[in-house]
Formats: structure tokens, C-alpha cells, sequence
């Protein structure tokens, strides 16, 4: 008993990224921070807080409020042979240097016929649900999955957290990585030897035979939370945690869908031309006759993001639309 | 609306001449009925049609001969009465005036199109996928999803009641009828030749031979045949049809079709069975769902299957359905056939003649009666060690025939 606790400390997601960063920076000396307040305010979401009393202002650097600017810089130095940490306050700021993300670091590889490659992380925040309406809030990770030439990472769990940053410090290409603003004071329990972890397969957190969930980021713990409460209606739900928006994990999603035969994905980001929109087609393009009911998406509202308490807890994916959505599919009321 | 449009009944058949309609205008279908006789290089062909519905009209004249895919008959499957008197008018209106833009478009079927949706089965793709591996009929379940969708589970319960219900059918030796027109054996002879060519042209054969002691099946099937009036005993040929099934469930990468340069495994088994007619040619009708059914109904199924093609009564879909095809010859006293493979199937099985044979056994000698049995394969779809597989399984299920069904 004491010997299970000793392998694991009580943490939250905020400490898991941070602890990631600081194991970068100890590692590579070519790891350095860079973003808007992340050095002596500690970073808007708190997450670099302390790092630059440890490091100094050369590796944990201000920035002004200039996002193209800032990561465009951060091209430059990946290019120049450093392993840059860009940190933008969220994804709608990150609008701002679209033009340095898609049209330069995405295709600086292709362009140079392979001579530059450039191996830069960004993390932001995203995500709904703290008030901070329609210019703060929004989700659209889903977009940048769009985009070839970058991959986009999702971690849920404190263990990716904590994980995936090193393992996208080593990819030699420009990775994304977005932590849902909702998940940074989520506590748990981590391994207190946790490390890196791999960012090219979707994971299965709950097995079920009646119907796969696939999902990303804070809507994993809505969709955990509603397998809970569909097993009390003997509905067993399966319920995948993509991890990775681009590359999709393909195979385990096909795979989690054919044994269930049905699918309903459950994304914060609006519906039309959504991440979801591109997983229920890959579904029905590959394993059509697995197919037992429609595929069903559970989406965020295609509103800007409400400011109002109660609108904006309708705008989101929520337990109960989830729970009612996989009880009408299998008790055949009717489909959404 | 639905058009019922001349089928290809099989890789080879480009066009066929209508014989007779064996139904009029108004009168009401069902999905397998025989609606019409066609003349193919196959012999004189009974066409199933694939749809419930009246009869509206019949385009084409008995006589002509046709290309596959022309329009040959308005099926009107909106479920209900057909208004005539407002018919006619209809026609004159809409129906001219677009003639003359696209003159190879039926008008009917595409005005009639929202009415054809509704009463379209409403079917998962999976459950579509089951029904067609367990043989059932979309159109007699029950669906239980919204708005009647068909699922999974519908098909499954299906099935099950079905089984249930199935009781070996009366054998019927069906009238032979002679009509043996004069240009059928050249016509077929040209079909043949054409399947043959483009199968040495394009399958890559491979050949395994395995010797099989028949001794104790032949022994079981005497004896049981012993309890059986004349009318219901068994042919040899039952067992290895059934055999080859069980077989081929355990193989299941020998029956299929090689299409788009992969290999499509079909989960029902519908055995192509060679048949040779008198008039010379053959013809290798598929058994359907050998695996599914039982000593007699199989028996009755080969001899019904026999008769008729041999006086030219085929169904059309008896043409087309076969995932595999076997071969016996040892009637005409041949040990050993290879066999040329029925593209797009990736296996044919060759039968040869039962003889008495010297055998070795556990440093015994003993006289057996031996079958030769020969697996020809599509060497892109399989390779020579699951055949090998097939052919010991073969065998296997082969001493066993007490514990079928």
C-alpha cells in the first residue's frame, strides 16, 4: 500500500506541463520559453510560475504582444538550430500569427526540398467555459489539424501532460500543442517517474461493447463521466481519447468502432467542418458496413461563445447531452 | 418506380433476347418472382426481379435481342393502386418534351423517385451486411430502430425464427422440357471460351492433389441410406458438397472473388456446381448457402439445381451468385482433375472418380476406396499453404459426416 503511494505524488495538470518544461530545459540546453507574461508575471495561465528565477531571462523570455512577431522568432531560432518553446496565451490569439504557422513553419520543410526543417513546439491554451466570451473561448485545434506539414497534440491526462512535450521538443517538425484552459487545475496522481510518452496513438480509457465515444481534451472526463452513467442504464460505452488530432490514430478508432458498430464523437469545436466532420467521414469511408446506426456528433454550438453563464454551459458538449444522445441511439427513440 | 433493367448474368454476357413476358401490365410482383424468359448462351434463363411492385409497363417486345442494362420494364413499387386514367396525361406533358433533349433517360423512374425512397428498406449498413451473409431477406424483417430501421439484432432474430420454421421441402422432380435452340451451343461454347482465356490469361494457377480415403464416409452414407426410401437417399456428391463448406469455413480466403486487384472473401458460401448438358458445354449454377443447410435439403436443392439446368430452367441470380466452384468428373471415370478457375473466383475443387486402392496404414496394407481431390487456386489471393490447410480440413470433415447436421 505505501509502497504504491510512494510511486505516485498528488500533482495538477498546471505542475505536470511546468515539471515538462523544466525536465526540457535540463535536458537541452537548446530548450528555451518564450511568450507574452510567461516570465515575470509566471505565465497568464500560471504554469511557468518560478521557472524564471530558475532558468534566467535568456531562456524564459518576455515577449511583446506581438504573436506573429514572437513566433515567427521562434521559427528563426528552430531554424538556427535551437529547440524553441513558443507559448501563446490561447488559440484565438493565435489568429494572429496564422501566417507564420501555415505558411511558414508548416512549409518551410517542403519548400527547401528538405534542406530546413523546423522543429518548433507551440502550446496555447483553449477551450470554453470560464466566462471569457466569444474572442476567448473558442476551440480550434480542429482547424490546425487541417493543416499538413504540422502535427496537433491534445493532452486530457496529467501523464500527457507531462509527457508529450519532450517527445514534441524531439520531433524535427513544427508541433502544436493545446491545453484545454479548464484542465490546468485539474489534481490527480502521477508516477514520480512519469516521462515521455508517444503522440501517435489514440488510447482506450474505458472499454465497452454497445458504443465507442471518441473524444479529445476536457470533453474525455464529460465522456468518462457519462460512460459512468450510461453503465447504470447497462449501456457499456467505450470511450477513446484521440491524444493526437493530426495524425489521427486511424486504426485504433476503426478498430474501437467495428467491435461496438456504433460512433459518436463528442468535440467542443463547432460542427461544420470540424475534426469531427473528418472522423465520422474517415468512419464511413472505411468500415461503412461495421455501421450499425448513424454516426453521431455531440459539437459546440455554431454561436460565438456566449458570455452569459447559463448560455454558454448550453453552447458546450455537457454529460447529459452525451448520456441522452447514446440512450436514444440504442433505445431507438430516435437520432438526433 | 423502378426499372427493371436486362441483367448481366455473369462476367461473359453482353446481351440476351427476351423471350416471353410471364407477366402483364398491372399484375403484382414480388421481390424472386419470375418475370420474364430470356435466351442466353447459358440456355434459356427464368429472370427473378429484385423488387416488390405492379407491373406498370413492358417496354420491349418479346423477340429482340438486347444489350445488358437496357430498360426492359417499368416496375411501379409506390405501394399503391395505380391511377390510370391520369397516367396517359401525365406522360404527354413531361414526358415528351425531355425525350428530345436525352433521349436515353426513362423519365418515369426519375420523376417517381420520392415515392421509391419512402418505400425503400431502411436498413443499417451493418445489418444489410448480416443479412447478406445469412441469406435473408431485407424485405421480411422487422426493423426496430426509428422509423423501422432494420439493425443488426432485427437480422439476427430474423434468422434465428426462420430457422426455426425451415422444414425439409417435398423433392419436386420438376417436367423437362426440351427446347434446345439450334445457336445455343455455339453461343456457349464462345462464353467458355471467353471465361477460359481471360482466366489462363489472368490467374495465376496453382495446383494441389491430395488422395482421400472414402471408405468410411461411403460407409456411413450406405448405411444411411439403407434407412431412407429410394426417393430421399443421398448421392455421394451431398457429402463432399457439404464437405467442401465446412471446409471452406475454416479456409475462408478460397471463397471469394479477386476484384480491383484484391481479394473480396464472401461470407456466404454459394457453391458453383459444374454441371455438363447433353447438347454439350457446361454450366456451374451456384448451390446457395451450402454451409447453412442440411444433408437433405442440400440433396433436394443439387437435384432440383440439375434438372433445371439441364432442361434450362435457371434462375438468373443461380447464375451469378457462385463463390467457388467444384468440379466432379469421376462419373466419366477421371482420377484426377485440374481444374481452370471461374474468375472472379480465386478456387475451383476437383472431384475425380472413387477407386479401389492399395493402402498403407500404421505398416498395414489395405484396399480402400480413394477419391483424388484437387484444389486449382488463384496464386494472388492465396498461397499454396493455405490450400494445403484447405485440403487437410477437406479431409478432416470428410470422416466426420456422422456429426453433420
Amino acid at each position: 500500500m505505501s509502497e504504491v503511494n510512494d510511486n505516485r505524488k498528488k500533482t495538477t495538470y498546471r505542475e505536470a506541463v511546468r515539471e515538462a518544461i523544466r525536465e526540457a530545459m535540463k535536458k537541452d540546453e537548446r530548450v528555451f520559453l518564450m511568450g507574452e507574461d510567461v516570465g515575470r508575471y509566471g505565465g497568464c495561465f500560471a504554469v511557468s510560475k518560478g521557472l524564471l528565477q530558475e532558468y534566467g531571462p535568456d531562456r524564459i523570455r518576455d515577449t511583446p504582444l506581438s504573436e506573429s512577431t514572437f513566433t515567427g522568432a521562434g521559427i528563426g531560432s528552430a531554424l538556427g538550430g535551437m529547440r524553441p518553446i513558443v507559448e501563446i496565451m490561447t488559440v484565438n490569439f493565435s489568429l494572429l500569427a496564422l501566417d507564420q504557422i501555415v505558411n511558414t513553419a508548416a512549409t518551410y520543410y517542403h519548400m527547401s526540398g528538405g534542406a530546413f526543417n523546423v522543429p518548433l513546439v507551440i502550446r496555447m491554451a483553449t477551450g470554453g467555459g470560464k466566462q471569457l466570451a466569444a474572442q476567448h473561448s473558442h476551440s480550434l485545434e480542429g482547424w490546425y489539424a487541417h493543416i499538413p506539414g504540422i502535427k496537433v497534440l491534445t493532452p486530457a491526462t496529467l501523464e500527457d501532460a507531462r509527457g508529450m512535450l519532450w517527445t514534441a521538443l524531439e520531433d524535427p517538425d513544427p508541433v502544436l500543442i493545446f491545453e484545454n484552459s479548464l484542465l490546468y487545475n485539474m489534481e490527480g496522481e502521477l508516477d514520480t517517474d512519469a516521462g515521455a510518452v508517444d503522440i501517435d496513438k489514440a488510447k482506450i480509457m474505458r472499454t465497452g461493447r454497445d458504443v465507442t465515444i471518441l473524444t479529445y481534451s476536457l470533453s474525455l472526463f464529460k465522456a468518462l463521466e457519462a460512460a459512468d452513467k450510461l453503465a447504470e442504464d447497462g449501456i457499456e460505452a467505450e470511450v477513446v481519447d484521440l491524444r493526437t488530432l493530426r495524425p489521427l490514430d486511424n486504426e485504433t478508432i476503426f478498430r474501437s468502432v467495428s467491435k461496438t458498430h456504433r460512433a459518436v464523437i463528442v468535440d467542443e469545436g463547432w460542427r461544420s467542418g470540424s475534426i469531427s466532420a473528418e472522423i465520422s467521414a474517415r468512419i464511413t469511408e472505411n468500415i461503412f458496413y461495421e455501421l450499425d446506426v448513424p454516426v453521431q456528433r455531440i459539437c459546440g454550438a455554431e454561436v460565438p461563445t456566449p458570455y452569459a453563464k447559463h448560455l454558454e454551459e448550453a453552447a458546450l458538449p455537457q454529460v447529459d447531452t452525451i448520456v441522452q444522445t447514446i440512450q436514444n441511439l440504442i433505445h431507438q427513440k430516435s437520432y438526433v | 418506380m423502378y426499372e427493371f433493367r436486362m441483367p448481366s448474368l455473369g462476367a461473359d454476357m453482353k446481351a440476351a433476347k427476351l423471350v416471353e413476358w410471364k407477366v402483364k401490365p398491372g399484375d403484382k410482383v414480388n421481390r424472386g418472382d419470375i418475370i420474364a424468359e430470356l435466351e442466353t448462351e447459358k440456355g434459356d434463363i427464368d429472370v427473378e426481379v429484385f423488387e416488390d411492385g405492379v407491373v406498370d409497363q413492358l417496354l420491349v417486345d418479346p423477340g429482340n435481342k438486347l444489350p445488358v442494362g437496357t430498360v426492359l420494364a417499368i416496375i411501379k413499387n409506390g405501394g399503391e393502386e395505380i391511377i390510370h386514367e391520369v397516367k396517359p396525361a401525365m406522360k404527354k406533358v413531361e414526358e415528351e418534351p425531355v425525350r428530345k433533349e436525352r433521349p436515353e433517360i426513362s423519365r418515369p423512374g426519375y420523376r417517381e423517385q420520392p415515392i421509391e425512397k419512402e418505400h425503400r428498406v431502411r436498413a443499417s449498413p451493418l445489418a444489410k451486411k448480416v443479412a447478406a451473409d445469412l441469406g435473408i431477406d431485407l424485405k421480411t424483417v422487422k426493423g426496430s430502430g426509428p422509423n423501422g430501421a432494420i439493425e443488426k439484432a432485427d437480422v439476427v432474430k430474423a434468422a434465428e425464427e426462420s430457422k426455426k420454421e425451415k422444414i425439409p421441402k417435398e423433392v419436386v422432380f420438376p417436367e423437362p422440357e426440351r427446347k434446345a435452340t439450334e445457336e445455343r451451343p455455339f453461343g456457349m461454347r464462345q462464353a467458355i471460351a471467353a471465361a477460359m482465356s481471360r482466366s489462363n490469361r489472368e490467374i495465376p494457377h496453382y495446383y494441389l492433389q491430395t488422395e482421400i480415403d472414402m471408405s468410411k464416409p461411403l460407409k456411413w452414407l450406405e448405411t444411411e441410406n439403407q434407412k431412407r426410401g429410394v426417393k430421399e437417399r443421398l448421392l455421394p456428391s451431398v457429402i463432399l458438397m457439404k464437405a467442401v463448406a465446412k471446409a471452406l469455413n475454416d479456409v475462408p480466403e478460397l471463397n471469394g472473388y479477386w476484384q480491383n486487384d484484391q481479394l473480396e472473401i464472401k461470407d456466404a458460401t454459394h457453391i458453383g456446381f459444374a454441371i455438363s448438358l447433353r447438347q454439350g458445354g457446361l454450366i456451374a449454377p451456384a448451390l446457395h448457402h451450402v454451409d447453412m443447410k442440411n444433408l437433405d435439403e442440400l440433396m433436394h436443392d443439387m437435384l432440383d439445381l440439375t434438372m433445371r439446368t439441364r432442361s434450362g430452367k435457371l434462375r438468373s441470380s443461380e447464375l451469378t451468385d457462385g463463390t467457388i466452384t467444384v468440379t466432379n468428373l469421376g462419373d466419366r471415370g477421371v482420377e484426377t482433375v485440374y481444374g481452370v478457375i471461374y474468375p472472379p473466383q480465386v478456387a475451383l475443387i476437383g472431384f475425380g472418380k472413387v477407386t479401389e486402392r492399395p493402402w498403407a496404414e500404421n505398416g498395414m496394407l489395405d484396399v480402400r476406396r480413394v477419391l483424388t481431390a484437387t484444389l486449382s487456386a488463384d496464386h494472388r489471393a492465396t498461397d499454396g499453404h493455405r490450400g494445403a490447410l484447405f485440403l487437410e480440413a477437406l479431409n478432416r470433415y470428410l470422416q466426420d459426416t456422422e456429426n453433420y447436421e
